[in-house]
């Protein structure tokens, strides 16, 4: 798909999910290389969540292949995901919010000590270390998540995605319940990932938040795919036009989803 | 597992709203408590109090509760009656054997509230394996190894825990993988096994149990003697110490902010009298002159056998089932604070999306908690099959809706997420207490549930304004 010869770090083969009877995603294709953000967008009800569902093991796929560096990976659950070094952070944060900033960042991956308890103490110090770079006033560890501003919340679902040696990094609107001064910090962190090679899916429904940030974009309409383009070969007028009327313009491969002039 | 972030940088994130903070405490500082963003200055002194100690304002709040029911009783029986019998070894004592089958009850409905469910088969499952036990201990293993077999009463409580445990799994497993909501599985359970206790034994009631079995039940031969509650006694306080302690040093080790000390040396305090105190009560209730009698006259106290029966004073000190509370509840607050089955209960309880997603099998730990909310109803059996001696086909009746309530009062959210094994225990004792002290004062049994019922409704009330004030 790409011009490049290099082996994808994930490539999304064909994939279709359909809930009764509605294809939600419909032979959707897309790749994703080391150090590279591809912006996945898309109107509300696109497919483009429930596409980086499938890949982060949320939703079990109808059809279709997920290959990691080239090699079918196998993943049915959230945890083969992680396995594969492909974290999430989703829309909604999924934080449990009765349990504090520590417990989160550790959840389902705790620290234990040798007596095979948990080593709160040893988490909360790692999550210092992390929220300290992340967000240095942040002090708030003995507190449940629910009691953290939007932001805080924020950052703590960050942090708990680049915790673990992510090398695919899937951020489903992570800027939504941002203010612009956070989304500015967001962007930082993206091209600092980004730098150290880890591969980024960022997926929006507003081109704005991700033009500036992606190397590439891919358009999904109607679960299904309209195409792709670098983002120097395209204008952001031209994946509007992509996104609203699925028009394919020159600079960009057209997908199964394109129109049909 | 964790390895350090991938990127270099510096300070990627800040909060735009930041408050000026405190810095945390130098290390092994002792200038305060974690101090939050945002936390006024001119707080009053109980606030600081309550925030240095890390104690939780509802674990007051409950204790008071306790204490204003125990006090209250009292005085009304001095006045309307002219004999306070609350506030007495006796009745304390009693108190404390009433609430332990109810009490290791309700820190399983603990966890089955937190994940969101609800279990309403306890005091049925409770009926069943108590009927399953005495079936063992009268009908078939005295075939097997002869009557009063130390082996019997060993075998009878696994059965009854087996038991227990299975038809919890069994429930947990309709509930998660079949999809059936929990209030039907257990609304079922709660004829079901009800029914089928009934069938094993024909309706008979069942006994006498083996009498070691009967020592798990309480009374003065059921409780450990003045000697026993003091070791008991201190070795507690040793753990209290032990455990204030490692904690400290803990958090000393990864610089983390620390309690100031004077609240160090208050828990420790506070601690090691409560538990003295309780040792003190219970040594301070002694066997009745009926069991003195039979007791010298048995014939290893030969030699005391002349005593007059008003010299001697034997004290209960701790009742067995007290002990296999207080075990209980120690035991459960290691499993929700300490290990990985607790945190993923209450994250669970939090968020379940975000539980599954965070790769937590969340099935297979509805099936764990049910099957310890079963295994835990087997228990309640053991007390209360032992207590009264024999197993009746309504015992437990009534029980899930009294451990419920016992969970709720002690501060478990119905929304999820939120409980705690002391609050449970706690209320337990709430519960226990209403119902004692009422029968004290001689109020006839409807105006029991009249008052039981409405206390519930109360106590959940006065938590919810609690929540709301704390958002």
């Amino acid at each position: 798909m790409s011009a490049d010869t290099k082996t994808p770090l994930v490539e999304i083969r064909d994939i279709s999910i359909a809930f009764g009877g509605i294809k939600a995603v419909d032979h959707a294709s897309v790749d994703l290389f080391p150090g590279e953000v591809v912006g996945l967008l898309g109107h509300n009800g696109a497919g483009k969540s429930t596409l980086i569902k499938i890949l982060s093991g949320a939703y079990p796929r109808d059809s279709g292949q997920i290959f990691v560096n080239g090699d079918e990976a196998h993943i049915e659950n959230p945890r083969d995901a992680k396995g594969y070094g492909i974290e999430t952070i989703y829309q909604t944060l999924a934080l449990a919010d009765n349990i504090d900033c520590a417990a989160n960042l550790y959840l389902g991956r705790e620290l234990r000590t040798k007596w095979g308890t948990l080593d709160d103490v040893a988490m909360e110090a790692k999550a210092r270390e992390v929220m300290g770079r992340l967000n240095p006033n942040f002090q708030r560890f003995n507190e449940p998540v629910s009691k953290l501003s939007g932001g805080q919340r924020q950052s703590v679902a960050i942090a708990r995605a680049i915790l673990f040696n992510a090398r695919i990094l899937i951020m489903d609107e992570p800027t939504a319940a941002l203010g612009p001064q956070e989304t500015e910090m967001v962007a930082g962190l993206i091209k600092q990932l980004k730098a150290d090679g880890i591969g980024i899916f960022l997926i929006s429904h507003d081109i704005h938040d991700v033009f500036d940030l992606a190397d590439r974009v891919a358009v999904m309409k109607n679960g299904q795919m309209v195409g792709h383009a670098r983002t120097e070969d395209v204008t952001k007028d031209e994946v509007l036009g992509m996104i609203i009327l699925g028009k394919v313009p020159a600079g960009a491969t057209a997908g199964p989803g394109a129109m049909v002039e | 597992m964790a390895t350090s972030l991938k990127w270099s940088g510096g300070t990627i994130m800040s909060e735009p709203t930041s408050q000026p903070e405190v810095v945390p405490a130098s290390p092994g500082g002792s200038s305060g408590g974690p101090r939050l963003p945002g936390a006024a200055e001119n707080e009053g002194a109980f606030t600081r109090f309550l925030r240095a100690t890390e104690i939780d304002a509802r674990l007051l709040g409950m204790i008071g509760a306790v204490l204003l029911i125990w006090i209250g009783f009292h005085v009304y029986g001095e006045v309307v009656n002219g004999f306070g019998a609350m506030l007495t070894a006796r009745n304390l004592w009693n108190l404390s054997v009433q609430t332990a089958s109810i009490g290791v009850m309700a820190t399983g409905m603990v966890l089955v509230i937190v994940t969101r469910h609800i279990d309403l088969s306890v005091g049925s499952i409770l009926g069943f394996t108590a009927m399953v036990m005495a079936i063992m201990q009268v009908w078939v293993l005295p075939e097997i190894f002869g009557l009063g077999h130390p082996l019997i009463w060993v075998i009878a409580v696994i059965c009854g825990l087996g038991v227990g445990a299975l038809i919890g799994a069994f429930h947990g497993y309709l509930i998660s993988y079949l999809s059936i909501p929990a209030f039907i599985v257990t609304l079922g359970g709660l004829l079901v096994w009800r029914g089928t206790a009934f069938l094993l034994a024909r309706g008979e009631t069942i006994s006498p149990v083996d009498q070691t079995f009967a020592l798990l039940g309480g009374g003065p031969y059921g409780s450990i003697g003045a000697m026993g509650s003091w070791v008991v006694g201190i070795l507690a306080c040793l753990g209290i110490l032990a455990l204030l302690y490692v904690g400290r040093a803990n958090r000393a080790k990864f610089n983390f902010p620390q309690r100031p000390v004077w609240a160090e040396a208050f828990l420790a305090a506070a601690g090691c009298a409560a538990v003295l105190g309780f040792v003190i009560l219970v040594n301070s209730y002694y066997w009745p002159k009926g069991i003195v009698r039979r007791y010298l006259a048995e014939p290893q106290n030969a030699d005391i056998a002349n005593t007059p029966v008003d010299e001697v004073f034997i004290s209960y000190g701790f009742a067995i089932p007290v002990l296999i509370l207080v075990a209980v509840g120690i035991a459960m607050t290691f499993l929700t604070n300490r290990t990985r089955f607790g945190r993923y209960v209450f994250a669970i309880g939090g968020n379940p999306e975000a539980a599954e997603l965070a790769g937590i099998n969340t099935r297979k730990i509805t099936v764990m908690i049910f099957a310890l909310m079963g295994t835990l109803a087997g228990l309640g059996a053991v007390i209360a099959s032992a207590r009264l001696n024999s197993a009746t086909n309504n015992l437990g009746t009534l029980d899930e809706l009294y451990v419920i309530a016992a969970a709720v009062i002690g501060g478990t959210s119905f929304s999820g997420g939120i409980g705690t094994i002391y609050g449970a225990i706690l209320g337990a004792i709430v519960m226990q207490s209403l119902q004692t002290g009422m029968v004290l004062i001689g109020f006839d049994a409807a105006v029991q549930q009249i008052v039981v019922g409405s206390v519930l409704v109360l106590a959940v009330w006065i938590d919810t304004i609690y929540r709301r004030r704390q958002k």
